[in-house]
């Protein structure tokens, strides 16, 4: 019997302000407990939630980003249910009217070829603060820090067939959302996390099967071992004759399995109804021009483009596309130094193994970095002198003054064709054997004698002109 | 619709109300006769209504997003009934 595997995700992305989406409490991670949780953060009775522009404006440029409809009228709903995190005993979130509908993200399929997944909608939510159950005698620590903190929740179709598209799913809205500026990504802080709805059907059939939501999983990992244990699960559910229950699990990295959370009746009876202490949130065409004015150029397009004007390859592009950060510094380096696929092979090849968190992409010195690639590409120094002063420059402020220094310690690269021209002749004087066994048909001596005019030059000779010179000479 | 006992006894579970049996009958009848009210609502065509989220004919307006709040824990945290190392604490719940 063959199964079909069906997903759906939902994603939350924190979105990158200074205060909440209610209230003017800092966001910043890692502050002391409750320190961030002001009265309306903690839900004291009298106070009013007021909307924080950015929060709309970020989802609002994330739904232009997806091709997605920005809705001229969206409105703020109340989520009910009782858990200590939650003080106002509701969860302000969207339900009816979101802020963003009916868009698409375009994913990258294993076997070539892509597939454009369906984004329902994506809506604007506050999260809840956060429970420790650890380290107290029988009671819960509450550090509402968390609380009220603004979410983009996207939520996709069941368009997703495999936890490899899950995964390049999940990844594709993970740039996005960096491209776009609007969250920071960092999964380990929990800023980007997702649920995987999932369920599996019989091969060829059309209705859903019944699916489990898998909760929280923040990592690409995570995510695609918590979906191959539950289509394993759900299998062999259905093949010994049971039936699968809609509910909640929660992923165990340790065990590498998915548990049951919560029982599912008391969960899913939220009585949503529209908050009356929000009106509703209302954008006109020239607040959504204006959002639309400053969406950046996106990963897919940046891809093409160095394709079209820079010839570059498909994977490099992906490579380098990948991290908007590292994207602007090629972009940057390929314009200053007019050599992209050198550029495009320095940063794979030598600043990737260079990055960390004290050496960023932004903080790659781009003129002096230009300047050397520019003096490699016109054969003024050899590509390992090159190496050698990116080495030494590129997480620098400097501005070197690169002639003066290629003189000083001698790294002129020997072009000047008389001059390798007396080199070479007097190797070969040197070598008759070679020659003779050159001239007999073995090209292979080549390497030999290259190696022995790069040795006598200093290393300085140009490889370029100097295999020239031999094949003229022999 | 018709409220059952079963409807109020989930409704006042889901909002933590404790009801207790020998109030369960007085509550459905009193809880019947609003959503009976509402019935009457019912009757009238909307068909061609906007569905309203606010009584007030007016949009959100935005806050800038700044920070405005400071740090008053200390004086927040004298409400409780119950905290321990800055956290907020409360019988222990298990997922």
């Amino acid at each position: 019997m063959t199964w079909e595997t069906v997903i759906g995700l939902e994603v939350h992305a924190q979105l990158a302000t200074r205060s909440k989406i209610f209230s003017g409490s800092a966001t910043a991670y890692g502050a002391a407990p409750n320190t961030q949780a002001s009265l309306v953060d903690l839900g004291y009775p009298g106070v009013l939630p007021v909307l924080n522009g950015e929060v709309v404006r970020m989802a609002a440029m994330f739904g232009l980003a997806i091709g997605a409809t920005v809705a001229r009228r969206s409105v703020f709903a109340r989520k009910n249910y009782f858990y200590p995190d939650l003080p106002k005993g509701y969860q302000i979130s969207q339900y009816e009217l979101p802020i963003v509908h009916d868009g698409h993200i375009t994913i990258d399929l294993d076997g070539g070829g892509t597939k454009a997944v369906h984004v329902i909608r994506a809506h604007l939510e506050e999260d809840a603060g956060k429970s420790l159950h650890e380290n107290f005698a029988g009671l819960t620590g509450l550090d509402l820090n968390r609380a009220g903190t603004p979410l983009l929740e996207i939520v996709s179709a069941p368009d997703l067939r495999s936890a490899k598209e899950a995964v390049a799913y999940m990844k594709k809205v993970h740039q996005l959302v960096r491209y776009l500026g609007i969250c920071d990504g960092n999964m380990q802080e929990g800023s980007f996390r997702c649920d995987a709805n999932v369920s599996v059907r019989r091969a060829g059939t059309e209705t859903l099967g019944t699916r489990t939501e898998s909760k929280n999983l923040n990592s690409f990992r995570f995510l695609e071992r918590a979906i191959l244990f539950e289509v394993q699960r759900q299998i062999e559910v259905l093949e010994s004759g049971g039936r699968v229950v809609q509910e909640t699990r929660l992923y165990d990295p340790d065990r590498d399995e998915t548990r049951p959370m919560r029982s599912k009746e008391e969960a899913n009876d939220y009585r949503y109804f529209p908050d009356p202490d929000l009106l509703p949130v209302v954008l006109d065409d020239a607040y959504i021009d204006a959002v639309r004015r400053l969406l950046p150029e996106l990963p897919d397009a940046r891809r093409e483009r160095w394709a079209r004007d820079f010839g570059l390859k498909a994977d490099a592009a992906e490579v380098l596309a990948a991290d908007p950060e590292v994207a602007t510094l090629f972009d940057s380096l390929a314009r200053e130094s007019g050599q992209p696929v050198v550029a495009a092979n320095t940063v794979q090849s030598q600043l990737f193994s260079l990055f960390g968190p004290e050496r960023t992409p932004a903080g790659v010195n781009v003129p002096a970095t230009a300047a050397i690639l520019r003096l490699a590409a016109d054969g003024s120094i050899a590509r390992s002198s090159a190496k050698e002063l990116i080495e030494e420059f590129a997480f620098t402020t400097a501005a070197p003054d690169l002639q003066q220094l290629v003189e000083q310690r001698g790294l002129k690269q020997i072009s000047d064709s008389g001059a390798l021209e007396g080199i070479v002749a007097d190797v070969l004087a040197a070598n008759p054997l070679q020659v003779e066994q050159y001239r007999a048909g073995q090209t292979k001596v080549l390497g030999f004698l290259v190696g022995q005019i790069m040795k006598v030059s200093g290393g300085k000779a140009n490889p370029a002109q100097v295999n020239e010179l031999l094949k003229m000479k022999l | 619709m018709k409220l059952t006992r079963q409807n109020v006894a989930q409704i006042a579970h889901l909002a933590r109300l404790e009801i207790g049996p020998e109030e369960l009958d007085g509550v459905v009848e009193k809880l019947g006769r609003i959503v009976e009210f509402v019935d009457q609502l019912q009757l009238a065509d909307t068909s061609a209504v906007t569905p309203m989220a606010h009584p007030m004919d007016m949009s959100q307006r935005l806050r800038a997003d700044t920070v405005t709040e400071a740090d008053r824990r200390d004086l927040y945290q004298q409400n409780s009934a119950a905290v321990e190392d800055g956290l907020y604490t409360v019988p222990r719940v298990i997922e």
